[in-house]
């Protein structure tokens, strides 16, 4: 690493009797530490680096490793055994599952939490007093620790107790244990995730929407227009960079997807409801299966590498066509 | 014309307080519920409470334990905050103004970590972390927290430290102030709606984090609030009363604390939007 000054020179023209040879050494050190760009250098970048590199790149690194391995967490990683992590990661039924859920999760969220949040942001777009009450609102699910979120609605969907019980009480039914029963346990687990992350997305897209100019809607409007026609045929086109960045928000928030499933279901009734990650967490850390769990560490980071590169290309695309 | 905007005004009122309605209605149900017995709790979710029982919030609010958990949370966060605002602004700082060799790869490594994110990293940094021998310790939270959050703080913090006026860097330079200066009485000062932000995006994280000190974390004495909270439930999985008043006194500092931030809160997310 070889540093040069910027725009200003440390040794300044200004001040020649520092710029010549006679000059003693330690007050040129003493200028340069303080105008140099060396030590300011030295002394800013390796603390992140550092942290960085340590707790971020080795760890991530390490587990390539330690995927070869079957190893129980104690002492150095021995007993190599190729390739055996990853085909027994690939035909746990357990894991094809959780990985069909995130998928599910991805769906959901494309396919209804997007679009309603989508026309809740048209709908609240006008900054007008009301409408940003009604963001505010909108947005204090997401704001909510996941790990709360879960455990209010554990006891809404709770049988004994909470709505499901009330309101099959009014109807004189045997509140059913929603969360305990395999397929419905799933689909109580997608009703949180829309409900918890549609107003991030309802942020993004007003963020999106205003930069959509006025004056364009306001001369369709002129020309005739039909409000139908305004929304479908000039802002979705133009907010389509962000529904884009939302769909790959939920691609990624998906595969992040733990602190909600373990008060909701823990990853039961059968393992049905886990998520990658959730997986990871009850087969890789709490059995101390070290080397299994970083096997599927490993393909965690595939994924969300392919996805990054994905979303980069398409975007790259996006701006191009542009 | 004239008849369709007021329908079109009235069907808007009714989806956007029907939305409302749903997106408040857990919460709202938690907050009574903590104030509720168990049998208005098996028949009356929704509803005021047919006698108000006070006794779940008070038993939480006068336990020792509630507040060291805050406390631990709270101490936690402080230091992820300074550690992150600190380190990332002065790596941005490099990035943003010195030339070097080098630079953009170093740029570019920095922000690898926007690739994948913390909970699928968890199982290798609870390796790094047990390696270390910070099992147990606030650290074992606090540093991998601060490592996570670099890539996107730098990447923020960068952008904006690029937009401010070169102008004055010049002449704070001609007149023979260091860098270090610099950084301290012109570029920090400059910065501080971003730093803000930074601020406020990981405060909210280490906050609500339950993963890292779910795996890095044993002693009770050490809980973060989210653990203390799912060990209450386990203890009293069926007494909801007491759960949603201890679930409802968490929501409190965290919905107070975003009506206060909102600014920099959705701040944080769109400007992470436009930068990717």
């Amino acid at each position: 690493m070889k540093a040069r000054v910027g725009s200003a020179q440390s040794v300044s023209p200004q001040r020649p009797e520092l710029a010549g040879g006679a000059s003693p050494f330690w007050p040129k050190l003493g200028r340069t530490l303080r105008t140099g760009p060396w030590p300011t250098l030295l002394l800013f970048l390796p603390p992140a680096l550092l942290v960085f590199t340590v707790f971020v790149v080795w760890p991530v690194l390490q587990s390539v490793y330690y995927g070869f391995f079957n190893w129980n967490g104690y002492g150095a990683p021995q007993n190599w055994v190729g390739f055996s992590n990853f085909e027994r990661a690939f035909n746990d039924p357990i894991l094809r599952n959780s990985l069909f859920n995130n998928l599910l999760v991805v769906a959901v969220s494309a396919g209804i939490q997007i679009p309603i949040a989508l026309w809740l942001a048209l709908m609240v777009s006008d900054a007008r007093r009301s409408n940003l009450i009604f963001r505010a609102i909108f947005f204090i699910p997401y704001i909510l620790a996941e790990i709360v979120v879960g455990l209010i609605w554990k006891y809404l969907y709770d049988g004994n107790y909470g709505l499901v019980a009330t309101v099959c009480h009014w109807f004189g039914w045997r509140a059913p244990f929603v969360l305990a029963l395999p397929g419905w346990a799933m689909a109580a687990l997608l009703v949180v995730v829309v409900w918890k992350y549609i107003g991030f997305h309802l942020a993004l897209f007003i963020a999106g929407r205003q930069n959509v100019s006025n004056d364009v809607i306001e001369s369709a409007r002129i020309d005739g227009a039909s409000r139908w026609q305004i929304t479908r045929h000039i802002i979705l086109p133009m907010m389509k960079p962000v529904i884009l960045l939302s769909l790959f928000f939920s691609v990624l928030g998906s595969f992040q997807l733990f602190d909600l499933i373990i008060p909701l279901t823990g990853g039961d009734p059968l393992n049905s409801t886990h998520s990658m990650v959730s997986y990871l967490y009850t087969f890789g850390i709490k059995r101390m299966r070290l080397g299994y769990g970083s096997a599927v560490a490993l393909m965690l980071f595939i994924i969300c590498v392919v996805v990054m590169v994905c979303y980069k290309r398409f975007l790259l695309r996006e701006d191009r066509a542009r | 014309m004239r008849i369709r905007i007021p329908l079109y005004a009235y069907y808007r009122w009714l989806l956007l307080f029907l939305a409302a309605g749903l997106c408040l209605l857990p919460i709202w149900a938690a907050v009574i519920g903590g104030f509720k017995s168990s049998g208005d709790l098996r028949t009356n979710a929704l509803g005021l409470p047919r006698e108000w029982i006070t006794d779940n919030y008070l038993s939480i609010l006068v336990a020792p334990r509630f507040w060291q958990m805050l406390g631990n949370s709270a101490f936690i966060a402080l230091f992820t905050v300074l550690f992150t605002v600190l380190v990332s602004s002065m790596a941005a700082f490099t990035l943003a103004h010195l030339r070097f060799a080098g630079k953009r790869w170093i740029a570019g490594y920095l922000t690898l970590g926007l690739t994948f994110p913390f909970a699928t990293a968890v199982l290798p940094v609870f390796i790094r972390v047990r390696d270390f021998g910070l099992l147990d310790t606030y650290w074992g939270v606090i540093l991998p927290q601060v490592a996570f959050n670099l890539s996107f703080s730098i990447v923020l913090l960068r952008g904006f430290f690029q937009e401010l006026p070169k102008e004055l860097f010049e002449a704070a330079l001609m007149d023979g102030c260091g860098y270090l200066k610099i950084f301290w009485r012109i570029t920090l000062p400059l910065s501080r709606p971003i730093l803000a932000t930074v601020a406020v995006l990981s405060l909210v994280g280490s906050w609500n984090n339950f993963l890292l000190p779910l795996v890095t974390i044993n002693s009770d004495s050490l809980y973060s609030w989210p653990l203390g909270i799912m060990q209450f439930q386990g203890q009293y999985s069926t007494d909801w009363g007491r759960v949603l008043a201890f679930v409802t006194l968490t929501m409190i500092p965290a919905i107070a604390f975003y009506l206060a931030a909102q600014k920099h809160i959705i701040a944080g997310l769109t400007a992470g939007a436009v930068k990717g």
